[in-house]
């Protein structure tokens, strides 16, 4: 993948979510941002508990009641010829790329040939009209939408491998009926299309179509959840979410699946977005790497330079807590203390209370998100070199 | 390896760190408990009757100084039928009257619509309702509560013994509550009741002990069965605990949250019960209960056909008494059922 | 003193002889089980005093069964565990015996449980949620009579400080919900150490927790083993994790060792097929690297009435007329302490 033809599919920008408790708000979200890049699989790596799985919910708007949004956005592009998209979109916040030109702003009309664009500049708002062929990017903020506008683009614009929803198979029906019902009902396929459509989707995922007509408890656990993927796939979705997918496989099935989801990736030219606690997993997956610490972004880069160089010390001292079997053996050091209370997290950065190389200011004041080295950003004080 | 050797020395008595445990954890158990509104209506009907109980004895002083006029009280002393030497033989829920009515407007017998010496009005004896409402409430109280302490208590013990055991143990219990749960139980009292005399004692341990080996052994025994299979199960044997140890240090702890749970509602049953072996005529009569107020109105035949509204003072009260109590004990139990199972919690 | 400590470096503290385990397979509620499932099946090993020994392999493959074996908290169906077991606790390892402890009932038995203990995976269940973490830790001495009131709450403390709970007093007298996992991994480690055992099995102790905790528990028991010679069986399906913390390790495969060796020695030059499988699908946290997996066929069966040949043989890439044919291959010396069960090799 050369930078040079990779565009964006998703943008997430100051992304922020607290859930209220008994106990507090927890602060589980707070200030993400990143990008996801068309056919481009990205890691988000973590500690449980550090807004992983939060981060992707607050993208689908699947929070559960006592989540609140607090603001950021979330752009989801499409081409600009999709019809479905561009009204999806009018009246909302969107962002153009234009001839490598990005607008930003309202979209206040749509006709055949242009679209007219409501944007802020020197805090005038001013029209500017774009050529609706020329567009090929068009993204709309997610965050805008209503529930009703939201409900197609879950599973057929993004959808998602829940953890462990290889154990959310229905056990008193097939296999096969179950994602026949789930296709007919995001699809207009007739029965005979959808059986079709499954056995194909059974078919890139490695499991032979006769398993269709099995019931869940006649799987193994590895092709419960290839079924489970094949379920994502059904709508081809630009993007793909898969939270934690292998985590309760034996390592041989595990291996497979990750070398499958990685070819069929490869072959669809999806996205994804891995969410690991499992570093060794993301390494072997992702081509960027997001590390997560305590509801926030450290560290986001390019997956080489961050496990070979990383800026932020959480992250190096997340590679150093990791054995491997490859290598010299060594001693490894255990990072002192253990992940904040999201309900009282610590002042600024909320690392520093266990970082060797906090200062002074570390406590005072929350770090940029910046770049530090090329395609690599961190958000820390004192980055390593 | 780097560390500080500590030198230790304990600060306070364990036992006092023991009491301060359970009183953080009671007022941790409450503040959840208090988030519930209908276990909170619950626990203020119980202490409704709690008060209901404990004014009983100052009732007819109260009534002496509230409701009887100087007049009044004159002339039921000096009555020309069962003139009166104390107010308390007006509110006797027993062996009551009172002398005046004669006196008044008499409808049928001695029965006396509400009124201010009778807020609650008389039964056709001339006893006060309301003497015989408040005097009872201890009773039921008592019998409630005993009766399901001795349930739970029975069903705790038979439900972990029976999933620790297993087997043999297990089948012979699950067929006894078998046999209990279709046990007659109504027939089985009226026989008993006709050959002895049923004290409330005689009752609650009976209704606690049916009951007991019942229904309540199977739900309890399939807690027991989850805790059993809990790794902590096995770090306790792997310390050396034997069967003794491991079931009454660690299962039944355990169980006690659910126990405490299932007690609630089964002093509602005890006093449904209670209450109609009283109104089939099966409790001796030499007190009075809920069930025996409604059941003496029945058998003076005040609540039949449309009389039953004319004559309403006669039923309505304990009726509504049983419900209420017994709702109540439901209540509190729903809402400690939240307490217990975090999942019904809204968060 | 040096000299016993060189001479106890290579004692045996545990012998393991042709252990196995078979449940019944229940086929009705009448009928009497006529198949088994060989979750253990005819394994022998040797346990050195102060070392550390990894049980590794797929879930289902025996290896919780094994531990739990040796810690007796279920009695195999026939073969040996003979032990080092303290008569005395107050007596050095002079006066200890060797005993097969796999038919020990009763006193003897509750006696021998002094030696031993278990450190289980997961640390929000092996804590019992409604004692403090002293009743937790002092379980033990209150279960053996050891010590009074005061002596345990001492003891306890001393414990608590040396897993790294400092200060004492501020976690004795707090819940297992207070705690967050890695705080509850190093309670349980406490409460296992409270009866100085030799010989503790560790069960995935660290697989719950979080990386940057799960080092620190890690090298606690590292440090533990270090300062008072104990051993474990540390039983793992991660081969990152037992290379980092074990001397030696067994791989099982359908309650059978098929291979058994010094740890570096069996990572970087595995011999069994499935060794070799198992280590090419580990995925390495390095993206530079590209691994090679060796493709193995299907999916682990349940060792429900296995016929009697190698118990790989089904999924084997290098499988021959010979395997098809013979019993399951015995573990045999390859060099330097190496063992692998193949005719293949």
């Amino acid at each position: 993948m050369t930078t040079s033809t990779s565009y964006p599919v998703l943008q997430v920008e100051h992304l922020t979510m607290h859930y209220t408790t008994r106990k507090g708000v927890v602060k589980a979200v707070e200030d993400v941002s990143f990008s996801l890049n068309k056919g481009e699989a990205l890691g988000l790596v973590g500690e449980s508990g550090c807004g992983k799985t939060s981060v992707a919910l607050t993208i689908l708007r699947l929070l559960p009641e006592n989540a609140q949004f607090l603001g950021g956005h979330v752009y989801f592009f499409r081409d600009g010829s999709d019809e479905a998209h561009v009204r999806r979109a009018l009246g909302k916040p969107v962002k153009i790329l234009l001839n490598g030109r990005e607008h930003q702003g309202r979209l206040l009309e749509v006709n055949r040939a242009q679209l007219v664009l409501e944007t802020q500049l020197n805090g005038r708002s001013q029209q500017i009209k774009l050529g609706r062929s020329d567009i090929t990017h068009l993204g709309v903020d997610l965050t805008a939408l209503s529930d009703e506008e939201m409900r197609p683009i879950r599973w057929k614009g993004i959808s998602m491998i829940f953890q462990a929803a290889m154990n959310s198979l229905n056990p008193v029906y097939k296999v096969g009926d179950q994602l026949i019902e789930a296709i007919q009902t995001h699809m207009p396929l007739s029965l005979p299309e959808a059986r079709e459509r499954v056995a194909q989707l059974f078919q890139l995922v490695g499991l032979d179509r006769q398993l269709m007509d099995r019931y869940p408890h006649e799987y193994s656990g590895g092709m419960k959840q290839r079924a489970v993927i094949a379920m994502a796939l059904a709508c081809d979705p630009d993007i793909i979410i898969a939270d934690e997918p292998t985590t309760a496989l034996d390592v041989i099935v595990q291996d497979k699946i990750l070398r499958e989801m990685r070819q069929i990736q490869k072959k669809l030219n999806m996205s994804m977005i891995y969410i690991s606690h499992d570093i060794a997993v993301i390494a072997e997956v992702a081509d960027r790497v997001g590390v997560m610490y305590a509801g926030s972004l450290v560290e986001f880069g390019p997956s080489e330079p961050i496990f070979k160089s990383p800026i932020h010390p959480y992250t190096k001292a997340l590679m150093s807590a990791f054995p491997s079997i490859k290598g010299e053996k060594v001693k490894l050091t255990a990072l002192p203390g253990e992940p904040p209370d999201l309900i009282k997290p610590p002042s600024g950065c909320r690392f520093h209370p266990r970082c060797p190389y906090a200062t002074e200011i570390c406590e005072r004041e929350v770090p940029q998100f910046i770049e530090h080295k090329p395609n690599q950003y961190a958000a820390c004080w004192n980055p390593l070199t | 390896m780097q560390r500080a050797r500590v030198t230790f020395e304990p600060t306070q008595a364990l036992w006092r760190v023991r009491l301060q445990l359970l009183w953080r954890g009671l007022k941790s158990t409450w503040a959840m408990f208090a988030e519930s509104k209908i276990g909170l209506t619950g626990l203020g009907i119980i202490i409704f009757f709690i008060l209901l109980w404990m004014l009983w004895p100052i009732y007819p002083w109260l009534m002496e100084r509230l409701a009887w006029t100087p007049e009044e009280l004159e002339a039921a002393r000096n009555a020309p039928y069962g003139a009166i030497s104390s107010i308390y033989q007006v509110y006797d829920p027993v062996t009551g009257y009172d002398p005046l009515i004669p006196l008044e407007e008499n409808r049928e017998g001695n029965i006396l619509p509400p009124s201010r010496r009778h807020p609650l009005g008389t039964d056709q004896y001339g006893r006060d309702i309301l003497a015989q409402l408040m005097a009872s409430t201890g009773s039921e109280f008592t019998l409630g509560v005993l009766a399901a302490l001795i349930t739970v208590f029975i069903g705790t013990c038979i439900g972990a013994i029976t999933a620790y055991y297993g087997g043999f143990v297990d089948t012979f219990f699950m067929r006894l509550a078998d046999v209990f749960i279709l046990f007659p139980l109504v027939s089985f009292l009226i026989v008993l009741g006709s050959m002895m005399e049923l004290t409330l004692l005689k009752l609650a341990l009976i209704l606690g002990i049916l009951f007991g080996f019942g229904q309540i052994t199977i739900i309890l025994k399939s807690q027991a069965l989850a805790i059993k299979v809990k790794p902590y199960i096995e770090a306790a044997k792997v310390a050396g605990g034997g069967h003794f140890h491991v079931i009454f240090r660690h299962i039944i702890p355990n169980m006690l949250p659910l126990s405490f749970l299932y007690m609630m509602f089964n002093v509602t049953s005890a006093i449904f019960s209670e209450a109609a072996l009283s109104f089939f005529g099966l409790l001796p009569g030499a007190r009075t209960t809920w069930g025996i107020m409604i059941d003496s109105a029945h058998s003076g035949g005040y609540i039949l056909g449309g009389r039953s509204f004319e004559y309403w003072w006669l039923w309505v009260p304990p009726g509504v008494a049983i419900t209420l109590l017994c709702s109540a004990f439901y209540l509190v139990g729903r809402g400690l059922d939240e307490v217990v199972n975090p999942r019904l919690r809204k968060r | 003193m040096v000299a016993l400590q060189t001479q106890t470096k290579t004692e045996i503290l545990v012998r393991v002889e042709n252990l196995r385990m078979l449940y019944p397979v229940a086929t009705g509620v009448f009928a009497r089980a006529r198949s088994f499932i060989h979750a253990v099946d005819d394994i022998s090993f040797d346990i050195n005093r102060g070392e550390i020994f990894g049980l590794i392999g797929e879930s289902g493959c025996g290896k919780t069964t094994t531990g739990k074996l040796l810690v007796r908290l279920i009695t195999p169906t026939s073969g040996h565990i003979y032990m080092r077991v303290a008569q005395d606790p107050s007596t050095d390892s002079q006066g200890e015996q060797f005993v097969d402890i796999a038919t020990l009932e009763g006193r003897a038995l509750k006696a021998f449980r002094r030696n031993v203990q278990m450190i289980f995976q997961d640390p929000y269940e092996s804590l019992n949620p409604r004692m403090t973490i002293f009743d937790i830790v002092s379980e033990p001495l209150s279960i053996h009579g050891i010590g009074s009131i005061y002596e345990r709450e001492e003891r306890v403390a001393e414990l608590l400080s040396l897993v790294g709970l400092t200060p004492p007093e501020s976690f004795l007298f707090r819940y297992p919900h207070e705690l967050s996992g890695g705080q509850r991994q190093r309670v349980a480690i406490a409460r296992a150490m409270i009866l100085n055992p030799s010989f503790i099995v560790a069960d995935e102790p660290t697989s719950m927790l979080d990386v940057s905790i799960r080092t620190g528990v890690m090298n606690l028991m590292l440090d533990l083993r270090e300062e008072f010679g104990i051993s474990y069986l540390y039983i793992t399906h991660d081969l990152a994790v037992a290379r980092y913390m074990c001397d030696r390790i067994a791989v099982m495969y359908l309650g059978k060792i098929v291979e058994l060796g010094p740890t570096e020695e069996v990572i970087q030059n595995p011999l069994h097929p499935y060794t070799r499988a198992l280590i090419s699908a580990v995925p390495i946290p390095d993206p530079t690297v590209e691994r090679q997996p060796i493709e193995i066929k299907g999916g682990v069966s349940k060792p429900i009435d296995p016929p009697p040949r190698c118990r790989f043989y089904e999924r084997c890439p290098i499988a021959t007329e010979r395997c098809a044919h013979s019993d399951h291959p015995p573990l045999e010396d390859k060099g330097n302490g190496h063992f692998a069960a193949c005719y293949e090799i």
